[in-house]
């Protein structure tokens, strides 16, 4: 036991004198990209000719030349991209990709918004991240790649989530907006700006193996003109209730989905700009609009639906709307509060939960024969990582009733040898699901017996961190 | 003898909704043609139909809330949203593709 102390405190020195040379090494590279960055300025601005004759340098001809020979973009189209700015909101899975191809495109100014930095978990989908960039923040991840691929282009920094109250600042600077956020609130509040100021809005959303694309406010004709596109609001005038919305950390995402999502969104925006569409044309009036529909699993994979134009009474876009700038920016508008919060879920009395030490004993104790440990994270999850001992009984099939008995009957995943009066606890990855199913089944009556029904507070997150460190945390 | 006449639809869900529905996104169904009333089924009926007689999950307000299908669901008849049909009130017609998509977030 000593030794095996020992061991574990050299390693743990070694981990963290690791850490720190890593932070060290992530710092000089940070320097020398830097430095490469401007060296590569400095030779595209020395080899471009003193006196103009053409409209781009040189070196643009080659790098754009192949998109520019593309029927319908041509020279036009590529000055319209090079004088054009887009405003990327979110630097994640739909940012990355999207940011790639627009930078590469030629986008004579991008800019990206986000609060967040690069953690492990992001890196399968968010491309422009990196491992040895874990830590950084996420804006300045992807500025720092986007340099080495486009050193020509103009990069602004928005190191903070867009709010209400810096929504207007940052936004109006830019001809084209990008929602590539993750939340309601978000989707919500840059579709209003997007209003208020007049700019076209391209907005997708990814989860699991679905994707969904629309293009918003396009023409971007000021409130109350019915020829403009419409806005989110128009779509989708209530939000969600809370509880419905799912983020890609708990229902999961495959890379390539989000990914073609944001592949996506830049085509729109490559072809809105070098079209010219930024601004409405005189006399201008909204194609119809559609949403196109991806579902990696259906075949065919891509479906176009038809949405309907403005809402007479939209909120935000019709001459009715009570939506204005300075609600805005006063925080008269709470979008958190419009869009609602799961409130931490609170089913069961603090004597009906245990912490998982207090589990861990117990398992010691009854040698797993006297008790039952009921895993309710879905099957996909039980089988990356499960506790000794413990049973699956997925929360989507005692959603579905499936999983539980007819009134007074014992449900057929309880073992015929568990005594009667044998305890049963629940566990999830985080302490709430398992709340849920503790109390159905206390109120289906399987604790008559005087069984003991609780559940380990915080889940596996718990368990990681009071009694397994090697825990698998995914 | 009209009560035995029914109608070929599809109806298709698609943003998680299929969970709610047997983990199929698609189904085929043969819906009866007039309700209870002797009326012309609508889109509005088939939401109630779909909620008790398909729907095994008993998360119904993940589907409908207040008697009316969920904010954040669009519902699509043969691919136009339903608000350019004449929503709830719309005749199911033989054959017609009704898609229930629920807006995703992530990103």
């Amino acid at each position: 036991m000593d030794q095996a102390t020992k061991s574990a405190e050299t390693l743990r020195r070694q981990i963290a004198a690791t850490e720190e040379e890593l932070s060290r090494l992530r710092e000089q590279l940070a320097v020398i990209e830097n430095e490469e960055v401007q060296n590569l300025k400095g030779l595209s601005l020395e080899e471009g000719p003193v006196t103009r004759k053409w409209p781009l340098e040189l070196e643009e001809y080659k790098r754009y030349g192949r998109q520019m020979i593309v029927p319908n973009i041509g020279i036009q189209g590529q000055l319209r991209l090079k004088a054009a700015s887009v405003l990327i909101v979110g630097a994640g899975g739909l940012g990355c990709p999207a940011a790639a191809y627009i930078a590469g495109a030629g986008v004579g100014t991008i800019g990206i918004v986000d609060g967040d930095v690069v953690e492990t978990s992001n890196l399968h989908r968010q491309i422009l991240h990196s491992t040895a960039k874990v830590g950084m923040k996420k804006v300045d991840s992807a500025i720092s790649f986007l340099t080495s691929l486009n050193p020509n282009l103009r990069y602004i920094a928005h190191t903070e989530h867009l709010t209400p109250q810096n929504a207007r600042e940052i936004v109006e600077k830019y001809d084209l907006v990008l929602d590539c956020t993750d939340h309601p609130t978000s989707r919500y509040l840059i579709s209003d700006i997007c209003v208020l100021l007049h700019k076209p809005l391209i907005s997708a959303s990814a989860l699991r193996t679905d994707g969904q694309l629309i293009i918003l406010n396009s023409p971007p004709l000021p409130a109350g003109d019915a020829s403009g596109g419409p806005c989110y609001r128009c779509v989708f005038p209530k939000p969600p209730p809370a509880e419905s919305v799912v983020s890609c950390g708990d229902g999961g995402i495959l890379g390539p989905v989000v990914g073609t999502m944001g592949v996506l969104q830049a085509l729109e925006a490559v072809k809105l700009i070098t079209a010219g569409k930024l601004r409405a044309a005189e006399g201008e009036k909204a194609a119809e609009a559609s949403m196109l529909l991806f579902s990696a699993n259906s075949n065919p994979p891509f479906r176009s639906v038809r949405l309907r134009a403005r809402r007479p009474k939209c909120f935000a876009c019709s001459a009715e709307g009570g939506l204005t700038l300075e609600s805005l920016s006063s925080g008269s508008l709470d979008y958190v509060l419009f869009c609602g919060v799961t409130a931490p879920v609170k089913i069961l009395r603090p004597e009906e939960r245990i912490e998982a030490s207090e589990y861990e004993k117990i398992m010691e104790e009854r040698k797993g024969k006297e008790h039952l440990l009921v895993d309710v994270r879905e099957k996909v999850q039980f089988d990356i990582c499960s506790i000794k001992g413990s049973i699956n009984v997925p929360f989507s099939t005692v959603q579905g009733s499936r999983a539980l008995a007819p009134q007074g009957e014992k449900p057929p995943w309880i073992p015929e040898s568990l005594a009667p009066d044998a305890p049963i606890y629940f566990v999830c990855r985080l302490g709430n699901d398992s709340q849920v199913v503790a109390r159905k089944l206390k109120e289906s009556g399987l604790d008559k017996e005087g069984r003991y029904i609780g559940d380990i507070k915080d889940g596996l997150k718990a368990w990681k961190e009071q009694v397994d460190s090697s825990w698998p945390e995914y | 003898m009209e009560s035995e006449e029914t109608l070929p639809i599809v109806v298709e869900f698609t943003g998680g909704l299929e969970m709610l529905f047997s983990d199929e996104r698609k189904h085929r169904l043969s819906v009866p043609a007039r309700d209870s009333k002797g009326d012309a089924v609508t889109v509005g009926w088939l939401v109630d139909y779909l909620c008790e007689e398909i729907m095994k999950d008993n998360r119904k307000e993940m589907f409908v809330l207040d008697g009316h299908v969920r904010p954040g669901i669009l519902v699509l008849i043969n691919d136009a949203d339903w608000e350019l049909e004449g929503e709830a009130s719309y005749a199911l017609q033989p054959n017609d593709n009704i898609l229930f998509v629920s807006t995703l977030h992530g990103g």
